[in-house]
């Protein structure tokens, strides 16, 4: 594994964590605001906390990927192909 | 529109809706039992052959119960937005990172190994056969009150949607609870048995994407008939002029809850029945759109029927049950049809996660007991996949049974069934990334949780209770049991598998890498 792909990782993780802090909004808590006049806004940042999810699972899925975990399908699709 | 043919009541349309969806099901089941190959393997993991996009319908389906349309507009109408990030928010990022974390190891350890189950795991890491012994009664002992979610919401369902259907057969003329109950039970052992694991998960795929599309179609039709804008976006402004403050805000949710609500989804890393379903991917690159997708599909049934519960709360409701807001809203403003296609909707939630549970507690009393026991080779793949078939009709007429018995809120046997699962996910992840986890310590771990979970069921007098405060210095903080039972599961079986002796390195070279 280079060191790019270690900063990578923990790169990853650490958007994980701030996924999960960000979470906690406590500020909005009592906000009463609408946004786009329909939507209370401790609704609509929990819809942004979704998408936002979404994101760093995809960024996850491209730079944290185990390693190996692929090597292991191309083995035993070879093996059985030999076979 | 009142009547769509002469002479047949909304009850009745209603109720033909959902025998024809249910129908549709039973078609689906046999026609995968065309593909069956005859193996246990088969049966149980179809073959290893689910790829991207049914492995993403299969764990999302399996995932979203009848909570996920009824009880979330329900507990919105309650409580009030904050459920969204109590209960969706939060899923979407926990369980993603199960599948991650835990998912995509299981898979890789599991094709690796041959498991079909999560007890033959946890007996291969921890070298002992006691640990599937203890696990296996307290898994299915947890797998029973999710059960009994299904089986009392469906038949709930079935009874709401066709009150009116046969005035005089019960108290709201519509089908009794208990035969909706039983008519859904044997729906979905019928295309299990047909189908195995292929068979759900095609249904699985075919009732998320039912129930996603009727959520938002409804979602529509009912922001407009409430509304009476010109436009959705001007319906969905009018409807949120009248918005009661309390249900706008996190108001009615005090904070310590909100953050241990948090603990409630790791539970998805110790169900049975997901285990099983990620063996059955076709390659561990299967699981990243489930990975990236989970979360947005969780947001597009959630906002939804969130929105729809607030609303329901500022509207005047005379005497309507919070998990009946939904049926109730659509009955009264859309009429028979979409009422009707709702209740598939329903249904088809509550369907797709009955079906893997079904055939998991199977898997795993043949698997784990039977030719564990008996021996490999005392029975045939056919009479293996028919042991299965008898100890899930078994434990389905036991479900159905305490059905007809039980008083209890959908809601609350959820929250302390996923909180057991909750608590073993200590368990599950040690196994997978700590070499210094012995079996005595899985042990302890899952023994403390037994303990602590059934001290704490108790005191809050079986589910009637629904309030856990933590007293700290003088101070009260309201918080979810999970936390304590997490916590002492932790502490017992660290504390334990550093006083015993650790895994040889032949199990340990089995499990790790480096």
């Amino acid at each position: 594994m280079t060191n790019v792909d270690t900063l990578m990782r923990k790169l990853i993780w650490l958007l994980v964590v701030l996924l999960i802090i960000s979470h906690q909004d406590f500020w909005n808590w009592e906000d009463e605001r609408l946004v786009l006049e329909f939507m209370p806004i401790g609704l609509f940042y929990h819809v942004c906390i979704s998408i936002a999810a979404a994101v760093v699972w995809l960024l996850a899925c491209t730079f944290a990927w185990p390693k190996g975990i692929d090597d292991f399908e191309d083995e035993r699709t070879s093996n059985r192909g030999d076979a | 529109m009142s009547l769509l043919i002469a002479g047949v009541n909304d009850g009745q349309v209603r109720l033909l809706i959902i025998l024809i969806y249910l129908g549709l099901l039973l078609f689906l089941g046999f026609f995968a039992s065309r593909l069956f190959r005859g193996t246990k393997n088969d049966y149980l993991l179809a073959s290893h052959s689910i790829g991207p996009f049914l492995l993403l319908m299969s764990l999302f389906g399996t995932t979203m119960t009848a909570f996920a349309l009824v009880g979330s507009s329900g507990e919105a109408y309650k409580k009030g937005i904050g459920v969204y990030g109590m209960l969706a928010s939060s899923s979407g990022i926990i369980h993603s990172l199960c599948f991650f974390v835990i998912g995509i190891k299981i898979y890789r350890l599991g094709r690796k190994n041959g498991y079909q189950t999560q007890i033959q795991f946890f007996r291969d890491r921890l070298e002992s056969d006691l640990v599937g012994l203890v696990l296996f009664p307290i898994l299915v002992g947890l797998i029973i009150p999710y059960l009994l979610i299904g089986v009392m919401a469906g038949g709930g369902v079935i009874s709401v949607m066709t009150s009116g259907a046969f005035p005089g057969l019960s108290e709201n003329g519509g089908v009794p609870a208990w035969l909706g109950s039983l008519v859904i039970c044997v729906v979905v052992l019928t295309y299990v048995f047909f189908g195995g694991m292929r068979g759900t998960a095609w249904a699985n795929a075919f009732q998320t994407t039912v129930f996603m599309a009727l959520g938002v179609v409804t979602f529509v039709l009912l922001a407009n008939k409430l509304g009476k804008g010109d436009t959705i976006v001007q319906s969905l402004r009018n409807l949120s002029l009248d918005l009661d403050l309390s249900k706008s805000t996190r108001s009615d949710i005090t904070q310590t809850q909100f953050l241990t609500y948090m603990f409630i989804p790791l539970s998805i890393g110790m169900f049975p029945h997901l285990f099983q379903h990620w063996l059955t991917a076709k390659n561990a690159k299967s699981f990243k759109l489930p990975i990236v997708l989970h979360p947005i599909f969780i947001m597009i049934v959630w906002v939804p029927c969130v929105l729809i519960g607030v609303w329901g709360s500022s509207l005047d409701l005379p005497n309507v049950k919070p998990n009946n807001v939904l049926a109730y809203l659509v009955n009264t403003q859309i009429g028979p049809v979409m009422g009707g296609l709702l209740s598939a909707g329903i249904l088809a939630a509550i369907m797709s996660s009955l079906d893997s549970q079904f055939l998991c507690i199977g898997s795993m009393f043949t698997n784990d007991i039977v030719t564990h026991y008996a021996g490999k080779d005392r029975f045939s793949d056919r009479a293996q996949i028919w042991i299965a078939r008898m100890f899930v009709i078994a434990i389905v007429a036991i479900t159905f049974v305490l059905s007809l018995n039980l008083d209890r809120s959908v809601f609350t046997m959820a929250i302390w069934c996923f909180s057991g699962f909750a608590a073993l996910f200590p368990v599950v992840f040690a196994a997978l990334y700590w070499r210094r986890l012995t079996a005595a310590g899985a042990l302890a771990g899952i023994l403390t949780m037994l303990g602590t979970w059934v001290y704490l069921f108790y005191q809050s007098e079986w589910g009637a209770d629904t309030e856990f405060v933590l007293d700290f210095f003088g101070k009260d903080f309201p918080i979810m049991p999970v936390v304590a039972i997490f916590i002492c599961t932790s502490v017992s079986m660290v504390s334990t598998s550093l006083m015993t002796r650790p895994p040889g390195d032949a199990t340990l070279a089995k499990f790790f890498d480096d």
